[in-house]
Protein backbone atom coordinates (compact mmCIF):
# COMPACT_ATOMS: atom_id res chain seq x y z
CA UNK A 1 0.00 0.00 0.00
CA UNK A 2 0.98 3.76 -0.79
CA UNK A 3 2.30 4.99 2.46
CA UNK A 4 3.65 8.38 0.25
CA UNK A 5 0.87 10.20 1.44
CA UNK A 6 0.47 9.61 4.74
CA UNK A 7 -0.76 12.97 5.61
CA UNK A 8 -3.72 12.71 3.20
CA UNK A 9 -5.60 9.56 4.60
CA UNK A 10 -5.89 5.93 4.14
CA UNK A 11 -9.04 6.15 2.03
CA UNK A 12 -8.32 5.25 -1.71
CA UNK A 13 -9.68 6.99 -4.63
CA UNK A 14 -8.34 10.69 -3.84
CA UNK A 15 -6.37 10.48 -7.01
CA UNK A 16 -8.81 9.28 -9.41
CA UNK A 17 -12.04 11.45 -7.90
CA UNK A 18 -9.87 14.47 -8.04
CA UNK A 19 -8.37 13.95 -11.12
CA UNK A 20 -11.84 13.44 -12.53
CA UNK A 21 -13.55 15.89 -11.17
CA UNK A 22 -11.03 18.61 -11.76
CA UNK A 23 -10.61 17.25 -15.45
CA UNK A 24 -14.29 17.11 -15.74
CA UNK A 25 -14.91 20.82 -14.33
CA UNK A 26 -12.17 22.13 -16.37
CA UNK A 27 -13.93 20.74 -19.62
CA UNK A 28 -17.14 21.47 -19.41
CA UNK A 29 -17.40 24.20 -17.47
CA UNK A 30 -14.06 26.43 -17.43
CA UNK A 31 -13.00 25.98 -21.09
CA UNK A 32 -16.05 27.26 -22.16
CA UNK A 33 -16.35 29.89 -19.97
CA UNK A 34 -13.05 31.08 -20.48
CA UNK A 35 -13.86 31.00 -24.51
CA UNK A 36 -16.35 34.14 -23.75
CA UNK A 37 -13.71 36.16 -21.67
CA UNK A 38 -10.51 35.23 -24.68
CA UNK A 39 -13.08 36.45 -27.52
CA UNK A 40 -13.73 39.83 -25.61
CA UNK A 41 -10.05 40.11 -24.84
CA UNK A 42 -9.69 40.42 -28.52
CA UNK A 43 -11.26 43.31 -28.62
CA UNK A 44 -10.35 46.79 -28.60
CA UNK A 45 -12.04 48.47 -26.31
CA UNK A 46 -13.66 50.89 -28.53
CA UNK A 47 -15.38 48.23 -30.47
CA UNK A 48 -16.18 46.56 -26.64
CA UNK A 49 -17.97 49.86 -25.33
CA UNK A 50 -19.07 50.17 -28.88
CA UNK A 51 -21.35 46.73 -28.56
CA UNK A 52 -22.02 46.61 -25.05
CA UNK A 53 -23.28 50.84 -24.60
CA UNK A 54 -25.35 50.94 -27.81
CA UNK A 55 -28.79 52.21 -26.91
CA UNK A 56 -30.31 49.35 -27.61
CA UNK A 57 -28.26 47.07 -25.14
CA UNK A 58 -28.78 49.66 -22.52
CA UNK A 59 -32.36 50.01 -22.89
CA UNK A 60 -32.31 46.02 -22.25
CA UNK A 61 -29.79 46.02 -19.43
CA UNK A 62 -32.30 48.67 -17.97
CA UNK A 63 -35.25 46.11 -18.74
CA UNK A 64 -33.29 43.26 -16.89
CA UNK A 65 -32.29 44.90 -14.09
CA UNK A 66 -35.13 46.96 -13.31
CA UNK A 67 -37.38 44.05 -13.64
CA UNK A 68 -35.38 41.65 -11.57
CA UNK A 69 -35.21 44.20 -8.97
CA UNK A 70 -38.83 45.09 -8.86
CA UNK A 71 -39.54 41.29 -8.90
CA UNK A 72 -36.72 40.54 -6.23
CA UNK A 73 -38.95 43.31 -4.04
CA UNK A 74 -42.03 41.82 -4.47
CA UNK A 75 -40.70 37.95 -3.90
CA UNK A 76 -38.81 39.75 -0.91
CA UNK A 77 -42.30 40.71 0.90
CA UNK A 78 -44.27 38.05 -0.48
CA UNK A 79 -42.03 35.32 0.22
CA UNK A 80 -41.58 36.14 4.12
CA UNK A 81 -45.43 36.35 4.24
CA UNK A 82 -45.50 32.75 2.74
CA UNK A 83 -42.63 31.38 5.21
CA UNK A 84 -43.51 32.85 8.24
CA UNK A 85 -47.59 31.39 7.25
CA UNK A 86 -46.38 28.17 6.59
CA UNK A 87 -44.15 27.98 9.22
CA UNK A 88 -46.17 29.58 12.35
CA UNK A 89 -49.47 28.92 11.12
CA UNK A 90 -51.29 25.59 10.25
CA UNK A 91 -54.00 25.51 7.78
CA UNK A 92 -55.58 21.88 5.81
CA UNK A 93 -53.34 21.40 2.77
CA UNK A 94 -50.62 23.31 4.19
CA UNK A 95 -48.07 20.22 3.19
CA UNK A 96 -49.33 20.64 -0.29
CA UNK A 97 -48.69 24.28 -0.61
CA UNK A 98 -45.32 23.92 1.13
CA UNK A 99 -44.22 21.39 -1.69
CA UNK A 100 -46.16 23.63 -4.45
CA UNK A 101 -43.59 26.41 -3.54
CA UNK A 102 -40.76 24.47 -5.56
CA UNK A 103 -43.26 24.60 -8.67
CA UNK A 104 -41.26 27.38 -10.41
CA UNK A 105 -38.19 25.33 -9.61
CA UNK A 106 -39.39 22.19 -11.11
CA UNK A 107 -41.67 23.59 -14.51
CA UNK A 108 -39.64 23.92 -17.46
CA UNK A 109 -38.95 27.87 -18.49
CA UNK A 110 -40.77 27.11 -21.64
CA UNK A 111 -43.96 26.32 -20.02
CA UNK A 112 -44.31 28.63 -17.72
CA UNK A 113 -43.82 31.04 -20.25
CA UNK A 114 -46.55 30.19 -22.22
CA UNK A 115 -49.04 29.94 -19.37
CA UNK A 116 -48.33 33.59 -17.95
CA UNK A 117 -48.70 34.79 -21.80
CA UNK A 118 -51.79 33.12 -22.09
CA UNK A 119 -53.19 33.93 -18.63
CA UNK A 120 -52.22 37.96 -19.06
CA UNK A 121 -52.58 38.65 -22.78
CA UNK A 122 -56.07 40.92 -23.23
CA UNK A 123 -58.61 37.74 -23.89
CA UNK A 124 -56.52 35.51 -21.15
CA UNK A 125 -58.33 34.51 -17.89
CA UNK A 126 -56.08 37.38 -15.93
CA UNK A 127 -55.99 39.64 -19.28
CA UNK A 128 -59.34 40.33 -19.99
CA UNK A 129 -60.56 41.71 -16.29
CA UNK A 130 -57.43 43.98 -16.65
CA UNK A 131 -58.38 45.00 -20.32
CA UNK A 132 -61.23 47.29 -19.65
CA UNK A 133 -59.36 48.88 -16.74
CA UNK A 134 -56.77 50.01 -19.47
CA UNK A 135 -54.07 47.89 -17.78
CA UNK A 136 -51.84 45.76 -20.79
CA UNK A 137 -49.83 43.33 -18.82
CA UNK A 138 -48.46 40.64 -21.92
CA UNK A 139 -46.12 42.33 -24.11
CA UNK A 140 -45.09 44.89 -22.07
CA UNK A 141 -42.91 45.53 -19.23
CA UNK A 142 -45.02 44.91 -16.13
CA UNK A 143 -45.53 41.33 -18.24
CA UNK A 144 -41.45 40.75 -17.43
CA UNK A 145 -41.79 41.68 -14.06
CA UNK A 146 -44.79 39.36 -13.28
CA UNK A 147 -42.53 36.44 -14.82
CA UNK A 148 -39.96 37.33 -13.38
CA UNK A 149 -42.02 37.45 -9.94
CA UNK A 150 -42.79 33.48 -10.77
CA UNK A 151 -39.44 32.43 -11.52
CA UNK A 152 -37.75 33.81 -7.91
CA UNK A 153 -40.80 33.04 -5.88
CA UNK A 154 -39.07 30.06 -4.41
CA UNK A 155 -35.97 31.74 -3.62
CA UNK A 156 -36.88 33.63 -0.58
CA UNK A 157 -39.22 31.27 0.82
CA UNK A 158 -36.76 28.32 0.88
CA UNK A 159 -34.03 30.62 2.33
CA UNK A 160 -36.52 32.55 4.76
CA UNK A 161 -37.90 29.20 6.16
CA UNK A 162 -34.83 26.81 8.00
CA UNK A 163 -34.05 30.44 9.78
CA UNK A 164 -37.83 30.83 10.87
CA UNK A 165 -37.86 27.64 11.80
CA UNK A 166 -34.63 27.81 14.25
CA UNK A 167 -35.81 30.66 15.61
CA UNK A 168 -36.05 29.98 19.29
CA UNK A 169 -40.12 30.93 21.28
CA UNK A 170 -37.74 31.74 24.41
CA UNK A 171 -36.68 35.10 22.12
CA UNK A 172 -39.81 36.39 21.59
CA UNK A 173 -41.14 35.03 25.39
CA UNK A 174 -37.72 37.16 27.04
CA UNK A 175 -39.63 40.45 24.96
CA UNK A 176 -42.73 40.29 25.96
CA UNK A 177 -41.86 39.83 29.65
CA UNK A 178 -39.81 42.91 29.46
CA UNK A 179 -43.03 44.31 28.08
CA UNK A 180 -42.41 44.80 24.05
CA UNK A 181 -45.90 44.53 21.96
CA UNK A 182 -46.09 41.85 20.01
CA UNK A 183 -45.25 44.42 17.11
CA UNK A 184 -42.43 45.59 18.52
CA UNK A 185 -41.05 41.65 18.97
CA UNK A 186 -42.01 41.28 15.44
CA UNK A 187 -40.18 44.44 14.21
CA UNK A 188 -37.86 45.32 16.36
CA UNK A 189 -36.00 41.45 17.08
CA UNK A 190 -37.48 38.82 14.18
CA UNK A 191 -37.09 40.77 11.57
CA UNK A 192 -33.64 41.51 12.18
CA UNK A 193 -32.83 38.22 12.57
CA UNK A 194 -33.92 37.38 9.20
CA UNK A 195 -32.74 40.18 7.50
CA UNK A 196 -29.67 38.52 6.48
CA UNK A 197 -31.80 35.25 5.07
CA UNK A 198 -33.86 37.72 3.56
CA UNK A 199 -31.49 39.46 1.59
CA UNK A 200 -29.84 36.07 0.84
CA UNK A 201 -33.38 35.01 -1.12
CA UNK A 202 -33.27 38.24 -2.91
CA UNK A 203 -30.11 38.34 -4.02
CA UNK A 204 -30.88 34.76 -5.37
CA UNK A 205 -34.02 35.37 -6.92
CA UNK A 206 -32.93 38.76 -8.47
CA UNK A 207 -29.54 36.42 -9.73
CA UNK A 208 -31.87 33.70 -11.25
CA UNK A 209 -34.00 36.72 -12.91
CA UNK A 210 -31.21 38.54 -14.58
CA UNK A 211 -30.80 35.45 -16.85
CA UNK A 212 -33.55 34.52 -17.29
CA UNK A 213 -34.97 33.45 -20.57
CA UNK A 214 -37.84 31.05 -21.13
CA UNK A 215 -40.01 32.80 -19.35
CA UNK A 216 -39.85 35.81 -20.10
CA UNK A 217 -39.39 35.65 -24.16
CA UNK A 218 -42.72 34.87 -24.60
CA UNK A 219 -44.79 37.45 -22.71
CA UNK A 220 -42.25 40.27 -23.16
CA UNK A 221 -43.17 41.08 -26.96
CA UNK A 222 -39.49 41.15 -27.70
CA UNK A 223 -39.64 44.60 -28.97
CA UNK A 224 -35.90 46.42 -29.88
CA UNK A 225 -35.81 49.33 -27.12
CA UNK A 226 -38.91 48.39 -25.16
CA UNK A 227 -39.39 45.20 -24.25
CA UNK A 228 -36.09 43.25 -25.36
CA UNK A 229 -34.46 41.46 -22.43
CA UNK A 230 -30.49 40.77 -22.52
CA UNK A 231 -30.88 37.08 -23.38
CA UNK A 232 -33.00 37.56 -25.93
CA UNK A 233 -30.80 40.39 -27.25
CA UNK A 234 -27.53 37.86 -27.10
CA UNK A 235 -29.61 35.75 -29.31
CA UNK A 236 -30.89 38.16 -31.89
CA UNK A 237 -27.13 39.04 -32.66
CA UNK A 238 -26.24 35.46 -33.03
CA UNK A 239 -28.51 34.81 -35.45
CA UNK A 240 -27.09 37.57 -36.77
CA UNK A 241 -23.44 36.32 -36.69
CA UNK A 242 -22.70 38.72 -34.40
CA UNK A 243 -20.24 36.68 -32.58
CA UNK A 244 -18.39 39.85 -30.93
CA UNK A 245 -21.58 41.66 -30.16
CA UNK A 246 -23.26 39.09 -28.35
CA UNK A 247 -20.20 38.01 -26.13
CA UNK A 248 -19.29 41.68 -25.42
CA UNK A 249 -22.92 41.95 -23.86
CA UNK A 250 -22.55 38.35 -22.18
CA UNK A 251 -19.19 39.06 -20.55
CA UNK A 252 -21.15 42.11 -18.83
CA UNK A 253 -23.54 39.48 -17.78
CA UNK A 254 -21.14 36.79 -16.75
CA UNK A 255 -19.33 39.91 -14.73
CA UNK A 256 -22.43 40.51 -13.11
CA UNK A 257 -23.46 37.10 -12.00
CA UNK A 258 -20.03 36.66 -10.68
CA UNK A 259 -20.17 39.67 -8.47
CA UNK A 260 -24.04 38.17 -7.48
CA UNK A 261 -22.05 34.91 -6.80
CA UNK A 262 -19.59 36.38 -4.34
CA UNK A 263 -21.92 38.47 -2.42
CA UNK A 264 -24.69 35.82 -2.02
CA UNK A 265 -21.53 33.76 -0.62
CA UNK A 266 -20.88 36.79 1.81
CA UNK A 267 -24.38 36.85 2.61
CA UNK A 268 -24.63 33.33 3.74
CA UNK A 269 -21.45 33.75 5.19
CA UNK A 270 -22.73 36.10 7.48
CA UNK A 271 -26.43 34.58 8.29
CA UNK A 272 -24.31 31.27 9.43
CA UNK A 273 -22.47 33.84 11.66
CA UNK A 274 -25.52 35.12 13.18
CA UNK A 275 -26.93 31.51 14.07
CA UNK A 276 -24.17 29.90 15.49
CA UNK A 277 -24.61 31.82 18.45
CA UNK B 1 -55.00 31.97 36.34
CA UNK B 2 -55.90 31.14 39.70
CA UNK B 3 -53.03 32.04 40.88
CA UNK B 4 -53.41 35.57 39.37
CA UNK B 5 -56.52 36.33 41.93
CA UNK B 6 -55.43 34.71 44.86
CA UNK B 7 -51.70 36.25 44.72
CA UNK B 8 -51.13 38.81 47.20
CA UNK B 9 -50.12 41.46 44.66
CA UNK B 10 -50.93 41.22 40.72
CA UNK B 11 -48.66 43.38 38.51
CA UNK B 12 -50.14 45.01 35.51
CA UNK B 13 -47.71 42.63 33.11
CA UNK B 14 -49.19 39.89 34.81
CA UNK B 15 -52.69 40.51 33.37
CA UNK B 16 -51.81 42.15 30.24
CA UNK B 17 -49.09 39.46 28.90
CA UNK B 18 -50.98 36.80 26.34
CA UNK B 19 -51.01 33.05 27.50
CA UNK B 20 -48.73 32.30 25.15
CA UNK B 21 -46.46 35.23 24.11
CA UNK B 22 -45.38 33.65 20.92
CA UNK B 23 -48.94 33.92 19.11
CA UNK B 24 -50.13 36.56 16.90
CA UNK B 25 -53.24 38.02 17.28
CA UNK B 26 -56.30 36.35 15.37
CA UNK B 27 -56.81 38.94 12.26
CA UNK B 28 -53.05 39.02 12.14
CA UNK B 29 -53.37 35.29 11.33
CA UNK B 30 -56.36 35.31 8.96
CA UNK B 31 -55.29 38.23 7.04
CA UNK B 32 -51.38 37.23 6.74
CA UNK B 33 -53.11 33.28 5.84
CA UNK B 34 -55.36 34.82 3.18
CA UNK B 35 -52.54 37.05 1.53
CA UNK B 36 -50.28 34.45 1.34
CA UNK B 37 -52.53 31.70 -0.15
CA UNK B 38 -53.76 34.30 -2.31
CA UNK B 39 -50.03 35.24 -3.86
CA UNK B 40 -49.74 31.46 -4.17
CA UNK B 41 -52.99 31.00 -5.89
CA UNK B 42 -52.68 33.20 -8.05
CA UNK B 43 -48.58 33.03 -8.96
CA UNK B 44 -48.59 29.41 -9.38
CA UNK B 45 -51.92 27.46 -9.16
CA UNK B 46 -53.21 29.92 -11.77
CA UNK B 47 -50.57 29.37 -14.41
CA UNK B 48 -50.85 25.23 -13.92
CA UNK B 49 -54.35 25.37 -14.43
CA UNK B 50 -54.08 26.90 -17.42
CA UNK B 51 -51.14 24.63 -19.11
CA UNK B 52 -53.86 21.82 -18.20
CA UNK B 53 -56.74 23.37 -19.67
CA UNK B 54 -55.76 24.44 -22.93
CA UNK B 55 -54.36 21.74 -23.45
CA UNK B 56 -57.67 19.50 -23.71
CA UNK B 57 -59.46 22.90 -24.83
CA UNK B 58 -59.85 21.10 -28.30
CA UNK B 59 -60.64 17.68 -26.79
CA UNK B 60 -58.48 15.03 -25.98
CA UNK B 61 -58.60 13.74 -29.52
CA UNK B 62 -56.78 16.65 -30.71
CA UNK B 63 -54.72 16.15 -27.73
CA UNK B 64 -53.24 12.55 -28.63
CA UNK B 65 -52.86 13.39 -32.57
CA UNK B 66 -50.29 16.12 -31.38
CA UNK B 67 -48.48 13.97 -29.22
CA UNK B 68 -48.37 11.31 -31.68
CA UNK B 69 -47.28 13.58 -34.55
CA UNK B 70 -43.69 12.35 -35.50
CA UNK B 71 -41.70 15.81 -35.18
CA UNK B 72 -43.79 15.57 -31.26
CA UNK B 73 -42.40 12.47 -31.09
CA UNK B 74 -38.87 12.80 -32.12
CA UNK B 75 -38.72 16.01 -29.92
CA UNK B 76 -39.91 13.67 -26.92
CA UNK B 77 -37.20 10.90 -27.95
CA UNK B 78 -34.29 13.46 -28.41
CA UNK B 79 -35.43 14.80 -24.38
CA UNK B 80 -34.94 11.38 -23.03
CA UNK B 81 -31.56 10.25 -25.47
CA UNK B 82 -30.37 14.01 -24.04
CA UNK B 83 -31.24 12.85 -20.09
CA UNK B 84 -29.88 9.90 -20.71
CA UNK B 85 -26.75 11.07 -21.05
CA UNK B 86 -26.61 13.95 -19.02
CA UNK B 87 -28.23 12.71 -16.21
CA UNK B 88 -25.51 9.63 -15.72
CA UNK B 89 -22.49 12.01 -16.54
CA UNK B 90 -23.50 14.66 -14.23
CA UNK B 91 -24.38 11.43 -11.27
CA UNK B 92 -20.54 10.19 -11.79
CA UNK B 93 -19.23 13.73 -11.54
CA UNK B 94 -21.34 14.32 -8.28
CA UNK B 95 -20.17 11.12 -6.93
CA UNK B 96 -16.60 12.21 -7.94
CA UNK B 97 -16.34 15.14 -6.19
CA UNK B 98 -18.36 14.89 -3.70
CA UNK B 99 -15.92 11.63 -2.48
CA UNK B 100 -12.97 13.83 -3.21
CA UNK B 101 -14.36 17.12 -1.23
CA UNK B 102 -15.61 14.94 1.51
CA UNK B 103 -13.55 12.29 2.61
CA UNK B 104 -10.22 14.15 2.09
CA UNK B 105 -8.78 17.20 3.04
CA UNK B 106 -6.48 19.19 0.69
CA UNK B 107 -6.46 23.33 -0.32
CA UNK B 108 -8.81 24.71 -2.43
CA UNK B 109 -11.37 22.94 -1.38
CA UNK B 110 -14.16 26.31 -1.00
CA UNK B 111 -12.76 27.15 -4.20
CA UNK B 112 -13.74 24.05 -6.14
CA UNK B 113 -16.99 24.39 -4.57
CA UNK B 114 -17.71 27.66 -5.80
CA UNK B 115 -16.59 26.86 -9.18
CA UNK B 116 -19.01 23.79 -9.21
CA UNK B 117 -21.52 26.02 -8.34
CA UNK B 118 -20.77 28.44 -11.69
CA UNK B 119 -23.08 27.41 -13.80
CA UNK B 120 -25.68 27.98 -11.28
CA UNK B 121 -24.97 31.31 -11.94
CA UNK B 122 -24.64 31.73 -15.72
CA UNK B 123 -27.84 32.44 -17.85
CA UNK B 124 -28.70 29.55 -19.84
CA UNK B 125 -28.36 31.81 -22.95
CA UNK B 126 -24.94 32.58 -22.01
CA UNK B 127 -24.03 29.07 -21.55
CA UNK B 128 -25.25 28.20 -25.12
CA UNK B 129 -23.64 30.51 -26.44
CA UNK B 130 -20.21 29.57 -24.67
CA UNK B 131 -20.21 26.13 -26.62
CA UNK B 132 -20.57 27.86 -29.85
CA UNK B 133 -17.79 29.92 -29.42
CA UNK B 134 -15.89 27.01 -28.74
CA UNK B 135 -17.06 24.11 -31.14
CA UNK B 136 -19.18 26.81 -33.46
CA UNK B 137 -18.10 27.33 -37.39
CA UNK B 138 -16.01 30.29 -36.22
CA UNK B 139 -15.34 28.35 -32.47
CA UNK B 140 -11.70 27.32 -31.43
CA UNK B 141 -12.15 23.98 -32.67
CA UNK B 142 -14.42 25.07 -35.78
CA UNK B 143 -12.28 24.31 -38.73
CA UNK B 144 -10.90 21.18 -37.25
CA UNK B 145 -14.55 19.92 -36.85
CA UNK B 146 -15.44 20.72 -40.00
CA UNK B 147 -12.21 18.94 -41.61
CA UNK B 148 -13.27 15.90 -39.70
CA UNK B 149 -17.03 16.14 -40.95
CA UNK B 150 -18.40 16.22 -37.10
CA UNK B 151 -20.96 18.41 -36.30
CA UNK B 152 -21.33 19.77 -32.48
CA UNK B 153 -23.14 22.86 -33.15
CA UNK B 154 -26.58 22.46 -34.92
CA UNK B 155 -26.55 19.05 -33.66
CA UNK B 156 -27.64 16.64 -31.27
CA UNK B 157 -24.31 16.74 -29.52
CA UNK B 158 -23.97 20.08 -28.84
CA UNK B 159 -27.80 19.73 -27.22
CA UNK B 160 -26.33 17.64 -25.00
CA UNK B 161 -22.98 19.50 -24.08
CA UNK B 162 -25.18 22.23 -23.43
CA UNK B 163 -27.66 20.17 -21.47
CA UNK B 164 -24.54 18.83 -19.25
CA UNK B 165 -23.61 22.36 -18.57
CA UNK B 166 -26.74 23.44 -17.65
CA UNK B 167 -27.60 20.80 -14.87
CA UNK B 168 -24.16 20.18 -13.88
CA UNK B 169 -23.83 20.96 -10.14
CA UNK B 170 -27.06 19.45 -9.41
CA UNK B 171 -26.00 15.88 -8.10
CA UNK B 172 -22.94 17.43 -6.54
CA UNK B 173 -24.55 20.18 -4.58
CA UNK B 174 -26.70 17.57 -2.92
CA UNK B 175 -23.96 14.74 -2.14
CA UNK B 176 -21.26 17.32 -0.61
CA UNK B 177 -23.17 18.22 2.38
CA UNK B 178 -24.58 15.01 2.60
CA UNK B 179 -20.95 13.07 2.68
CA UNK B 180 -18.97 15.78 4.50
CA UNK B 181 -22.09 15.37 7.52
CA UNK B 182 -21.73 11.51 7.11
CA UNK B 183 -17.91 12.18 8.21
CA UNK B 184 -15.36 9.26 7.28
CA UNK B 185 -15.35 6.75 10.23
CA UNK B 186 -17.38 4.37 8.44
CA UNK B 187 -15.20 4.45 5.27
CA UNK B 188 -12.15 4.30 7.61
CA UNK B 189 -13.51 1.37 9.62
CA UNK B 190 -14.31 -0.42 6.02
CA UNK B 191 -10.69 -0.28 5.16
CA UNK B 192 -9.36 -1.28 8.15
CA UNK B 193 -11.04 -4.76 8.12
CA UNK B 194 -9.72 -4.89 4.75
CA UNK B 195 -12.20 -3.44 2.06
CA UNK B 196 -10.51 -2.33 -1.09
CA UNK B 197 -11.90 1.47 -2.86
CA UNK B 198 -14.87 -0.11 -5.01
CA UNK B 199 -15.70 -2.25 -1.75
CA UNK B 200 -15.73 0.19 0.08
CA UNK B 201 -17.50 2.72 -1.75
CA UNK B 202 -20.51 0.16 -2.99
CA UNK B 203 -21.20 -1.26 0.19
CA UNK B 204 -20.98 1.28 3.03
CA UNK B 205 -21.20 5.21 1.13
CA UNK B 206 -23.19 4.32 -1.37
CA UNK B 207 -26.12 3.30 1.08
CA UNK B 208 -25.98 5.89 3.44
CA UNK B 209 -25.97 8.51 0.51
CA UNK B 210 -29.03 6.57 -1.71
CA UNK B 211 -31.79 9.29 -0.77
CA UNK B 212 -29.71 12.38 -1.28
CA UNK B 213 -28.12 10.60 -4.39
CA UNK B 214 -32.12 10.13 -5.45
CA UNK B 215 -33.05 13.44 -4.56
CA UNK B 216 -30.28 14.61 -6.69
CA UNK B 217 -31.18 12.92 -9.37
CA UNK B 218 -34.68 13.60 -9.59
CA UNK B 219 -33.79 17.13 -9.88
CA UNK B 220 -30.96 16.94 -12.37
CA UNK B 221 -33.59 14.91 -14.71
CA UNK B 222 -36.34 17.53 -14.23
CA UNK B 223 -33.94 20.95 -15.02
CA UNK B 224 -32.38 18.75 -18.11
CA UNK B 225 -35.82 18.09 -19.32
CA UNK B 226 -37.20 21.65 -19.35
CA UNK B 227 -34.14 23.27 -20.09
CA UNK B 228 -35.35 25.70 -23.01
CA UNK B 229 -32.42 28.61 -23.20
CA UNK B 230 -29.58 26.91 -23.92
CA UNK B 231 -30.59 24.17 -26.13
CA UNK B 232 -32.11 27.02 -28.01
CA UNK B 233 -29.32 28.69 -28.61
CA UNK B 234 -27.08 25.71 -29.81
CA UNK B 235 -30.07 23.18 -31.32
CA UNK B 236 -30.53 25.35 -34.75
CA UNK B 237 -34.26 24.29 -34.00
CA UNK B 238 -34.40 21.84 -37.21
CA UNK B 239 -37.89 20.00 -36.70
CA UNK B 240 -37.62 16.54 -36.65
CA UNK B 241 -33.94 16.54 -35.79
CA UNK B 242 -32.57 19.38 -32.80
CA UNK B 243 -35.86 19.79 -31.43
CA UNK B 244 -36.42 19.25 -27.61
CA UNK B 245 -39.84 19.28 -26.04
CA UNK B 246 -39.33 22.69 -25.17
CA UNK B 247 -38.16 23.66 -28.64
CA UNK B 248 -41.32 21.50 -30.07
CA UNK B 249 -43.50 23.83 -27.38
CA UNK B 250 -42.05 27.34 -28.69
CA UNK B 251 -42.57 26.27 -32.79
CA UNK B 252 -46.15 25.01 -31.85
CA UNK B 253 -47.01 27.86 -30.32
CA UNK B 254 -45.38 30.70 -32.46
CA UNK B 255 -47.60 28.69 -35.25
CA UNK B 256 -50.52 30.18 -33.31
CA UNK B 257 -51.08 26.18 -32.86
CA UNK B 258 -52.07 26.80 -29.32
CA UNK B 259 -53.66 24.06 -27.79
CA UNK B 260 -50.83 21.80 -29.82
CA UNK B 261 -47.94 23.88 -27.39
CA UNK B 262 -49.84 23.29 -24.77
CA UNK B 263 -50.41 19.46 -25.24
CA UNK B 264 -46.42 18.68 -24.72
CA UNK B 265 -46.27 21.67 -22.67
CA UNK B 266 -48.53 19.75 -20.44
CA UNK B 267 -46.52 16.09 -20.48
CA UNK B 268 -43.42 18.61 -19.00
CA UNK B 269 -45.82 19.94 -16.64
CA UNK B 270 -47.12 16.52 -15.16
CA UNK B 271 -43.30 15.79 -14.90
CA UNK B 272 -42.89 18.80 -12.89
CA UNK B 273 -45.65 17.43 -10.49
CA UNK B 274 -43.85 14.06 -10.56
CA UNK B 275 -40.65 15.76 -9.60
CA UNK B 276 -42.62 17.78 -6.66
CA UNK B 277 -44.10 14.90 -5.17
CA UNK B 278 -40.92 12.79 -5.26
CA UNK B 279 -38.97 15.58 -4.47
CA UNK B 280 -41.60 15.54 -0.89
CA UNK B 281 -41.67 12.19 -0.33
CA UNK B 282 -37.60 12.01 -0.02
CA UNK B 283 -38.06 15.23 2.59
CA UNK B 284 -41.19 13.78 4.79
CA UNK B 285 -39.03 10.60 5.05
CA UNK B 286 -35.53 12.06 5.82
CA UNK B 287 -37.21 14.61 8.32
CA UNK B 288 -39.07 11.37 9.95
CA UNK B 289 -36.68 9.62 10.42
CA UNK B 290 -33.44 10.98 11.52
Amino acid sequence: MARTRSSRSILPGFGLSLGFTLAYLGLIVLVPLSAAFLKTAGMSWHEFTEAVASPRVVAAYRLSFGASLAAGFVNMVFGLIVAWVLVRYSFPGKRIVDALVDLPFALPTAVAGIALTSLYASNGWVGRWLAPLGIKVAFTWTGVFVALTFIGLPFVVRTVQPVLQELEPEIEEAASTLGATRRQTVTRILLPELMPSLLTGFALAFARALGEYGSVVFISGNMPMKTEIVPLLIITKLEQYDYRGATAIAVVMLVSSFILLLLINLLQKWSRRYHTI
Amino acid sequence: MSIATTAPFTTRQARTVPPRATRDPAWARWTLTAVALAFLAFFLVLPLVVVFAEAFSKGAAFFMATIREPDARSAIWLTLFTVAIAVPANVVFGIAAAWAIAKFRFPGKSLLTTLIDLPFAVSPVISGLVYVLVFGAQGWLGPWLIDHNVRIIFAVPGIVLATVFVTFPFVARELIPLMQAQGTDEEYSAVTLGANGWQTFWRVTLPNIRWGLFYGVILCNARAMGEFGAVSVVSGHIRGETNTMPLHVEILYNEYNSAGAFAVASLLALLALVTLVVKSAIEWRQNAAP
